[in-house]
C-alpha cells in the first residue's frame, strides 16, 4: 500500500475511540436500513405470493384491483370474450377467496381457498403427497402444507372440517415457492366447487389467467382487454402493481421509507459528526505535513481513504448483522417475511458511498484551509 | 550561496490596523554556516523564517534557494521544494501522536514516496543518530521534551535536506538539555554540503552560531551578521 495511505490508516486505527464510533454508527445505520428495506421487500414478496405461485403469464381482473388479495369478480361472458382475442392461446377463470374452517373442535379458522379451472387445473400447486387427480373427488381440497399448515390442526390426507358449512376433505398436501403474507393457510380446489360452495356475488370470475401463444401477442391482448372494460397484465406488470399499491396507498410504505430514511441520517450525522472531530483532532498534523511539503490532493487521499475505511467496514458489519439476524429470525418466526436482495444491498452501498463522501468533504474543507505557517508559528 | 533573501516585505492586516513584520529584509546564507537569526519577540524572525522556507509568501521581494526563485512556483511545486529542500523543526515538534516515535520520523521520507520498509530504515538509522534508537516503537509523548525534541530533528534530518530551519529550539527545554541539543547540531548534523538557521532569543546558545543576524522591528539591525558576535 501507498505510504501515506498506510500513515493514513494507521492515524485511523489508533484513535480507537473515534474509529470505533465511526464503524458502529455506520454498521448501526446500515443494519437499521438493511433491516428496513428487507422487511419490505420480504412483504412485498409475500403479498405477490398468489402471483407468482400460480405461474400465469397474463391476468385479467377489473381495473380496480390493486393487488391479489382483493379481487373483484367478472361475469362469465368476459372469459369467452377473452378466449376470442387473437392471439389468446387459452384463458381458463380462476377463483381466489376467502373461507371460514369449522375444525373439528370446534374452532374456527379462515383459509384462502383457491379454485383452479376444472379442465386444465391450471395454477396446481407442486403435490408433495397424495394426488392431483384427487381434487375431482367429492368435496377434494388440497392443503399447502406451509408456516400455516398447522392452524387448521395439521390435517391429514382424510382429514375432514367444514369449509362455509359444507363439508370438506383433504385429499393431497402441496408445496407452494412463496409464503403468503397474510398468515392464512390455503387450500386448493376446483373452480366449480370454489364457486359454489363459497357464498358469492353474481359475479363468480375472480381473475382469468391467460397464456398469450406468444410474448408478441401481449401488447395486443392487454388492448383488447381494455376495450372489454377489464384489465390485463403480465404477472410482472401486476407484482409490480401490487408493489406500488403497498409502497404508495399504504402507511406501511411511506412509513418505511421514512424510518430508512432516519437510520440514514442518523448513520449520516454521527459518521459526520465523528469524522468531522476526527479531522479536527488530527488538524494540526495535517498542517505540520503540510509545512513539511505535503500536497493537498494527497491529504485529500488520505482523508478520503479514510472515510471509505470506516464506510466499507460499516457496510460489511451492518449487512453482515442484518443477514444474520433476518437468518435466526426466519429459523424462529415461521412467518417472518424479510429477504435481503441485491437492489437493498445496492441501495444500503449507495447510502454509505454518501456518508463517506460527506464526511470526508467537511473534513477536506478544513484540511484544504489550513495554513501551514499557523502550524509553523505554534 | 545556498540562499538569498532580497527586499523581503510583508505585513499583516487591512489599512488601519496593519502591522509591518518585515520591512524590506535582505540577507544570504552559505553552505556550511550555522546561521541565528535573534532579537525580541515580535520583530519578524518566525515571519522571516515562514517566507524563506515557502510557508509564507512575502509581500515583495524574492527568495532564491539554490538558484530556485521559490516565490514563483505554483503550490504544488512549492510543496515539492519544502519536501526535498528543507528540514524543518517546528517550535512545538508537531509530532504524530498515534505513530510510533519511529513512524513520525520516516514521514519526510514517506511523503517523498520512498517504499515503506526503506524509509522505516533510513529513519531508525537517523534515531541512532540522535541517540532514541531504543524508543523508536514508543510514542512520542512518551518521551521527555529533550527527546521529543530530537525525534523532531531526526525527522528533520532524515531526508537529508540541504537547508534546516529551526524556530527557537530551545524553548520549553530547560537550559542544559537546550544547549546539549545544540551543540549536538552542530557537531553531527552541521556540514558543508547544507546549512542550519537557526531562530532564537535564548543567548546561552549564541556561542554555537558561526554567523547572528539581529532583528528588530522586522529590520536586521545594521551592521549584525557581517562577523561572528557572542
Ligand atoms: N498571522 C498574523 N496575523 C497578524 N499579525 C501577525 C501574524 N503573524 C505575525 N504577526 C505579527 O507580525 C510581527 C512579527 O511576528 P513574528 O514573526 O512572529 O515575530 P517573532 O517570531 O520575532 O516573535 C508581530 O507584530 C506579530 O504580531
Ligand atoms: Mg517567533
Amino acid at each position: 500500500m501507498n505510504g501515506l495511505l498506510r500513515i493514513a490508516l494507521k492515524l485511523l486505527l489508533n484513535d480507537k475511540g473515534k474509529f470505533a464510533t465511526l464503524v458502529i454508527g455506520i454498521t448501526f445505520s446500515v443494519f437499521l436500513m438493511m433491516q428496513m428495506t428487507s422487511m419490505f421487500s420480504g412483504i412485498l414478496y409475500q403479498s405477490a405470493a398468489n402471483i407468482v405461485n400460480v405461474g400465469a403469464r397474463m391476468w385479467v381482473m377489473d381495473p380496480a384491483v390493486q393487488t391479489p388479495q382483493n379481487s373483484i369478480p367478472m361475469p362469465n361472458y368476459v372469459l369467452d370474450s377473452v378466449r376470442s382475442i387473437p392471439g389468446v392461446k387459452f384463458a381458463v377463470p380462476f377463483y381466489v377467496g376467502a373461507g371460514l374452517v369449522k375444525l373439528n373442535d370446534g374452532t374456527y379458522q379462515s383459509a384462502t381457498i383457491i379454485g383452479l379451472d376444472d379442465a386444465s387445473l391450471f395454477g396446481r400447486p407442486t403435490i408433495i403427497s397424495g394426488s392431483i387427480m384427487d381434487i375431482y373427488q367429492n368435496n377434494a381440497f388440497i392443503m399447502v402444507k406451509d408456516a400455516n399448515y398447522a392452524k387448521l390442526g395439521s390435517p391429514k390426507i382424510g382429514t375432514s372440517f367444514e369449509i362455509n358449512d359444507h363439508r370438506a376433505v383433504v385429499v393431497a398436501l402441496a408445496h407452494t415457492p412463496v409464503p403468503g403474507l397474510f398468515g392464512l393457510p390455503t387450500l386448493y380446489t376446483t373452480y366449480n366447487r370454489a364457486t359454489q360452495d363459497l357464498p358469492s356475488t353474481r359475479y363468480l370470475i375472480s381473475y382469468i389467467l391467460v397464456q398469450p401463444k406468444s410474448t408478441q401477442n401481449i401488447a395486443a391482448i392487454e388492448q383488447q382487454v381494455k376495450q372489454l372494460g377489464y384489465l390485463a397484465l403480465t404477472d410482472q406488470q401486476f407484482i409490480t402493481r401490487n408493489d406500488r399499491f403497498y409502497e404508495f396507498q399504504t402507511g406501511m410504505g411511506t412509513n418505511i421509507l421514512i424510518m430508512t430514511l432516519i437510520s440514514f441520517l442518523v448513520g449520516l450525522s454521527i459518521a459526520g459528526e465523528t469524522f468531522y472531530m476526527f479531522v479536527l483532532d488530527n488538524l494540526e498534523h495535517f498542517g505540520a505535513l503540510k509545512a513539511i511539503g505535503a500536497k493537498s490532493g494527497e491529504l485529500i487521499q488520505m482523508i478520503v481513504f479514510q472515510s471509505l475505511v470506516v464506510g466499507f467496514l460499516g457496510f460489511g458489519f451492518g449487512v453482515l448483522l442484518s443477514s444474520t439476524m433476518i437468518a435466526i429470525a426466519k429459523l424462529k418466526i415461521a412467518n417472518y417475511a424479510a429477504m435481503v436482495t441485491y437492489e437493498n444491498l445496492f441501495l444500503a452501498f449507495i447510502m454509505v458511498l454518501i456518508i463517506s463522501a460527506f464526511s470526508s468533504y467537511i473534513g477536506i474543507r478544513k484540511v484544504i484551509r489550513i495554513d501551514p505557517f499557523d502550524v509553523f508559528r505554534g | 550561496m545556498i540562499l538569498t533573501a532580497t527586499k523581503i516585505s510583508k505585513s499583516f492586516g487591512e489599512a488601519t490596523n496593519q502591522t509591518y513584520a518585515l520591512r524590506e529584509v535582505s540577507f544570504a546564507v552559505d553552505f556550511g554556516e550555522m546561521l541565528y537569526i535573534v532579537g525580541p519577540s515580535g520583530s519578524g524572525k518566525t515571519t522571516l523564517l515562514s517566507i524563506i522556507s515557502g510557508i509564507l509568501r512575502p509581500d515583495d521581494g524574492d527568495v532564491v534557494v539554490k538558484d530556485v526563485d521559490i516565490w514563483k512556483l505554483g503550490s504544488d511545486a512549492l510543496a515539492g521544494f519544502r519536501l526535498q529542500t528543507i528540514g524543518f523543526v517546528f517550535q512545538d515538534y508537531h509530532l504524530f501522536p498515534r505513530l510510533t516515535t519511529l513512524e513520525n520520523v520516516a514521514i519526510p521520507l514517506i511523503l517523498r514516496r520512498e517504499p515503506w520498509d526503506k524509509s522505516l530504515t533510513e529513519a531508525r538509522k537517523t534515531l541512532q543518530v540522535v541517540g532514541l534508537a531504543e524508543k523508536e516503537n514508543l510514542p512520542p509523548y512518551k518521551l521527555s521534551g529533550g527527546e521529543q525534541k530530537r525525534v523532531a530533528i531526526a525527522r528533520a534530518i532524515v531526508a537529508q535536506p540541504d537547508l534546516l530551519i529551526f524556530d527557537e529550539p530551545t524553548a520549553s527545554l530547560d537550559g542544559d538539555t537546550g544547549r546539549k541539543i545544540v551543540a549536538f547540531v552542530k557537531e553531527h548534523i552541521l556540514n558543508a554540503q547544507r546549512a542550519i538557521i537557526i531562530v532564537t532569543h535564548d543567548s546561552r546558545i549564541y556561542e554555537y552560531a558561526t554567523r547572528i543576524i539581529r532583528m528588530e522591528d522586522g529590520r536586521i539591525v545594521p551592521g549584525t551578521g557581517a562577523d561572528h558576535e557572542k
